[in-house]
């Protein structure tokens, strides 16, 4: 990650000529006739549109909506993928049993569980709840598994010889040892988490709130403006995630030391 | 602490194969193989218990009416739903279109990820006016894309292949890049030496100490590139495999949802397969310490 923070540190103009470039050709082009300005709103149009979405009430409780889902799927998931991994990696018998039916299943495409989720669950919090959990546990349950396989041998003596009892050796050993792999999959969920939640509101879009939903209804409309702004938003609010995440695991993780 | 470890360390067990005169070299290697192939079968059958454990279950839930029918199919009508679907050859030329979409785009998105990642690796210049963009851009969300390219395109073969492409674009470029950008400076300061010429440099020293990163890149690319195949081909499709799930899903034939399940999820098997054994087959020249 370190070519990420190098970027932030030194901030040079240059940066700054592609989207401005674009901006620029996208105003002027549209300004001067040249394309199906129904097609290829103006930037203008982005704005007023967006505009007319905050004013009307609906943003905030579509945001909230989503951003609900999103954060409830994503709690659920990681609970249940931390202990799923956890058990898988800690118990060789939990892994013959559980391992081979898991690592098969994680190969099903992540939107392919919608049909039949929203067929037992209908198109409604639920379902997508469900399907954002499903989507935030599979990266936290691989990571933990990862992590609490690679804790040392020796640590793990360690604590026999302090006679940890098994509760103490899973939250005094285990887990922090496996924090590592444990959080670079809670940040992966948080991706995915954010992608299920906009892809299960663009699947079963329904007239409920949502930004999904918003944009769905933009693009029915044949409203360009509004799906170019419910784009940037879901991009942005992606973007946000990750950089939250990134600084989180950062100062999570600061116990360990630098790297190098 | 790494040598007081590895000399308390028990004395490695004999080799089973272990070359003793005569008659016993065979009997040990019978009864060696033997034992490796009842440890072996034992652990794939403790692998099974869970699905024939979850098998029963939905073949009893669905035998006792639990649930409604079109609600649960039995597991016997999806198995001939399956059986019948790949004999008429549907369920094959569904197969067949999805994975000529995941080919053209991967053939778009790869070679303009490639090219992109080359650049902006190889030229610092060029990298300082792409990279800040790029990477906004690309956390966004594939999905989010879509409403857009739909607009534009409409929902015709463009559209599929233009939202695969864009998904495999961005991991390939990410990967590219960083793989270019690691290169240690010590190997090109060889290559300096030797006076090799630029397409001497990329394709000695660059490509192949890029290689690891570069297949990263490639798998990552290809599983995001099947996520959102099955997404716009749920969203907005006339044939494929995600088609063949939205039109269950309408009919309330479940067993085709099932069908449709269980072939993603082969296909996600054999598309990793793949790309890790032509990953181990180009990398056979490296040697690895572990």
């Amino acid at each position: 990650m370190s070519f990420i923070q190098k970027h932030i540190t030194h901030r040079d103009w240059r940066g700054f000529v592609l989207p401005v470039g674009f901006l620029v050709i996208w105003t002027a082009v549209t300004a001067a006739g040249w394309v199906n300005t129904k097609l290829i709103v103006p930037p203008s149009d982005v704005i007023a549109a967006a505009y007319k979405y905050f004013t009307s009430g609906t943003f905030f409780s579509g945001l909230g909506a989503s951003l609900g889902r999103d954060l409830a799927g994503f709690v659920l998931g990681s609970l249940v993928g931390v202990a799923f991994g956890s058990l898988v990696g800690l118990s060789r018998w939990a892994n013959r049993l559980a391992g081979p039916t898991f690592h098969t299943l994680k190969h099903i495409s992540l939107f392919a569980w919608l049909p039949l989720i929203s067929t037992w669950l209908g198109q409604g919090d639920g379902a997508k709840i469900f399907f954002v959990a499903l989507s935030a546990f599979y990266p936290v349950a691989l990571g933990t598994i990862e992590g609490v396989q690679g804790v040392a041998r020796a640590q793990v003596e360690v604590a026999r010889v302090y006679a940890f009892n098994a509760r103490q050796l899973l939250f005094k050993l285990v887990l922090p040892a496996a924090s590592p792999q444990i959080i670079a999959g809670l940040h992966l969920a948080l991706i995915y988490a954010w992608l299920a939640t906009i892809g299960s509101e663009y699947l079963l879009a329904k007239s409920g709130p949502g930004l999904g939903d918003a944009v769905i209804q933009g693009k029915t409309a044949f409203n360009v403006g509004l799906v170019v702004f419910g784009m940037l938003l879901v991009g942005l609010i992606g973007y946000a995630l990750n950089r939250i995440a990134l600084r989180a695991e950062a100062r999570v993780l600061r116990w360990r030391g630098r790297a190098s | 602490m790494t040598a007081a470890s590895s000399i308390e360390k028990a004395p490695p067990p004999l080799p089973t194969s272990l070359p003793a005169p005569g008659l016993r070299l065979s009997t040990l290697r019978i009864t060696a193989l033997a034992g490796d192939f009842v440890k072996r079968f034992g652990l794939a059958a403790t692998g099974l218990i869970l699905p024939l454990l979850l098998l029963a279950l939905w073949q009893h839930a669905a035998s006792q009416h639990w649930i409604a029918e079109q609600l649960l199919p039995p597991p016997a009508l999806v198995w001939q739903s399956l059986v019948e679907l790949w004999g008429s050859g549907d369920l094959r030329s569904h197969i067949a279109v999805s994975l000529s979409r995941i080919g053209w785009s991967f053939l778009i998105g790869g070679s303009v990820g490639l090219a992109l990642g080359f650049a902006m690796g190889l030229s610092r210049q060029l990298k300082a006016y792409l990279f800040p963009t790029f990477e906004v851009v690309a956390q966004f969300p594939v999905v989010g894309w879509i409403p857009l390219l739909i607009i534009f395109f409409g929902i015709g073969e463009a559209l599929k292949i233009s939202a695969i492409s864009i998904a495999i674009v961005v991991p390939i470029v990410i990967n590219t890049y960083k793989g270019i950008a690691n290169i240690p400076n010590a190997l090109l300061d060889v290559a300096r030496v030797y006076r090799f010429d630029l397409p001497q440099v990329i394709a000695r020293v660059v490509v192949p100490a890029a290689l690891p990163s570069l297949f990263n890149g490639l798998r990552q690319g290809v599983m995001q590139a099947w996520l959102s195949l099955v997404f716009v081909e749920l969203l907005a499709a006339s044939e494929g495999i995600g088609y063949l799930m939205v039109w269950g899903r309408q009919l309330l034939q479940l067993d085709l949802v099932v069908v449709g399940m269980i072939a993603v999820g082969a296909i996600g098997v054999l598309l990793d397969v793949s790309l890790r054994l032509v990953e181990a087959r180009l990398q056979r020249w490296r040697k690895v310490a572990f």
